[in-house]
């Protein structure tokens, strides 16, 4: 289990263009339901694989299984994007990168949380937390990042 | 590097060709493209006879505005005999459409290959900019139309669910990757963007001429930090063109053939936006240290460069990419202009680039090497035309570049 709680806070998530969940992508959106951040690991060399794809990259063993990671990482970059694009998140929200401390180049694009954008830094320690979004093809987890400040 | 191995040595460019080209235009894509067409062959001195190829990017696909046509439509249209054709998105940038032409006339499966882009995206967005043309926005974006049971998938599910639907934050997160591990600023991105406008200023056929300062562009709204406003391309409506011919067919053309002297394809990374290994680089890396394995020639040797702008921190990542300046050093070699103005050492995107000439997407940058070289740029003509250019197109996942020589 993360150490992360389930949501951003009270209250409805704003709009979001959900994934479309498969069975190659369920393991990733829906680990937020137990408060976990999960990737597919390859169960031959340890390495894990994101985006899901049939085999390992590094090994080529299609011997994968869904394993839950601690939702720490790092800022890898970021941007505080002003723009109306397309309806979501209250203007000015945090585009970010962040890398899993597992593995280097463990990588997700998501959103910085409870963060005054001018502490943002890269590097900075941040950790998982996931927005619920109830949806009738199955409920979707976003998982969305706040800095550490365990870490 | 055997030189026989550098076939695109036997490919040039003899002609080029441009539509009308507006903000919003209103006016046929296709009819655009095919205007590009004709007006490249008419440029080489052939004639829709003498063409035995085709090759454009991306296809007949992609979000509203995105492309003008596609290959079959364009071959069609001019009832071509076409000994090879080709297109595709999924290349070394918007010019790897061009370079696998070079390949195409190198091995004899073409004499004359015509190379097309077109856009329509002013028109497209409309009166909503580029919300127009987003998932939801009320346009027909890539991931379906507008309406709340729209869903993400493929790469886009990795993108859009966390509101990052536009490639102006993607890049923007690898420009703050640049800034944070170098200390490049705002101020110094910003002269890519004056030295556009200032550019544009005499290029009849530019989008936006008004005078730019480093006031207005520190000044003007963001768009995702650190990119405002004038960091980002402007979209357009038009069609720009080429004739890529094998040398042996180009001697007795209206203009000087423009020899491929070498060309860089590679990516050495992940076809990504967010996974690729350094954050503070583009594949650009990769293709261009490859051109450089193909020539004797020098960044120094370079009179002139047209580097892709799509947003203003890609040309900056190009010019380190290609050695004008240390990897990293791309803000202080920028700053003030001198380095890349018309009358500088590297005059730089002379046509005003994409940010304020229009969103040509890559071949634009083409189009203006051939002009300058050919002594044909009108008022905006540098005092020398360039014997050697280099020129290079794409961001993101997608790059490729190449040097070209006039003998």
């Amino acid at each position: 289990m993360s150490s992360a709680g389930t949501s951003t806070e009270a209250g409805d998530p704003p709009f979001r263009i959900l994934p479309r969940l498969t069975d190659k992508n369920r393991d990733f959106w829906t680990g937020g339901a137990r408060g976990e951040l999960r990737f597919r690991r390859c169960q031959d060399c340890t390495f894990y694989i994101h985006p899901p794809q049939p085999l390992c990259p590094m090994c080529h063993s299609k011997n994968l299984a869904t394993e839950t990671v601690s939702g720490k990482a790092t800022l890898a970059s970021y941007s505080i994007n002003h723009q109306n694009w397309m309806p979501g998140p209250e203007l000015p929200y945090v585009v970010a990168i962040v890398e899993c401390v597992e593995q280097e180049g463990l990588r997700l694009t998501t959103n910085i949380v409870n963060c005054e954008h001018d502490a943002l830094v890269v590097g900075m320690p941040v950790r998982v937390l996931f927005e619920r979004h109830p949806d009738p093809e199955g409920d979707v987890y976003l998982p969305l990042f706040e800095p550490d400040a365990s870490a | 590097m055997n030189a026989n191995q550098i076939i695109e040595r036997n490919a040039c460019v003899t002609g080029v060709g441009q539509s009308d080209i507006g903000r919003r235009l209103g006016r046929d894509p296709f009819e655009l493209t095919l205007d590009a067409c004709l007006a490249a062959i008419e440029d080489a001195g052939l004639t829709v006879a003498d063409i035995d190829g085709l090759s454009t990017y991306p296809g007949n696909f992609g979000p509203m505005g995105f492309s003008g046509a596609g290959a079959y439509q364009v071959i069609d249209a001019l009832r071509l005999n076409v000994g090879w054709y080709d297109s595709g998105i999924e290349t070394s940038g918007q010019l790897g459409s061009v370079i696998k032409a070079c390949l195409a006339v190198a091995a004899g499966l073409a004499n004359h290959v015509v190379c097309f882009r077109s856009v329509w995206e002013g028109s497209a967005q409309g009166d909503k900019g580029r919300a127009g043309v987003m998932p939801g926005g009320g346009g027909g974006g890539d991931e379906g139309g507008g309406g709340g049971s729209i869903k993400a998938n493929d790469y886009m599910q990795w993108q859009l669910p966390f509101s990052a639907p536009s490639a102006a934050i993607w890049i923007a997160m690898f420009a703050q990757a640049h800034f944070s591990k170098y200390g490049t600023t705002r101020e110094q991105l910003a002269w890519i963007a004056l030295n556009a406008r200032r550019n544009a200023a005499l290029n009849p056929n530019a989008i936006y001429t008004d005078p730019m300062t480093l006031d207005d562009y520190m000044n003007v709204r963001m768009i995702s930090t650190p990119f405002c406003l004038y960091d980002c391309d402007a979209p357009c409506d038009g069609g720009t063109a080429f004739v890529i011919s094998r040398t042996d067919r180009a001697k007795d053309l209206r203009h000087p053939p423009l020899r491929f002297e070498a060309v860089g394809t590679a990516m050495r990374g992940r076809p990504s936006w967010d996974q690729f290994d350094d954050l503070s680089a583009m594949p650009n890396r990769d293709a261009a240290a490859q051109m450089w394995t193909r020539t004797d020639l020098k960044p120094s040797d370079m009179q002139m460069a047209q580097l892709y702008d799509g947003f203003s921190w890609i040309t900056l990542s190009w010019l380190e990419a290609l050695g004008f300046c240390d990897v990293g050093g791309g803000g202080p070699f920028i700053d003030g202009g001198a380095n890349i103005a018309r009358e500088g050492p590297l005059p730089l995107n002379t046509h005003g680039g994409q940010l304020s000439a229009g969103r040509l997407h890559g071949y634009g940058f083409l189009h203006e090497a051939a002009v300058q070289m050919w002594g044909l740029a009108g008022a905006r003509q540098l005092e020398r035309p360039p014997e050697v250019a280099a020129v290079a197109a794409g961001g993101g996942n997608t790059c490729g570049c190449m040097i070209l020589t006039r003998d």
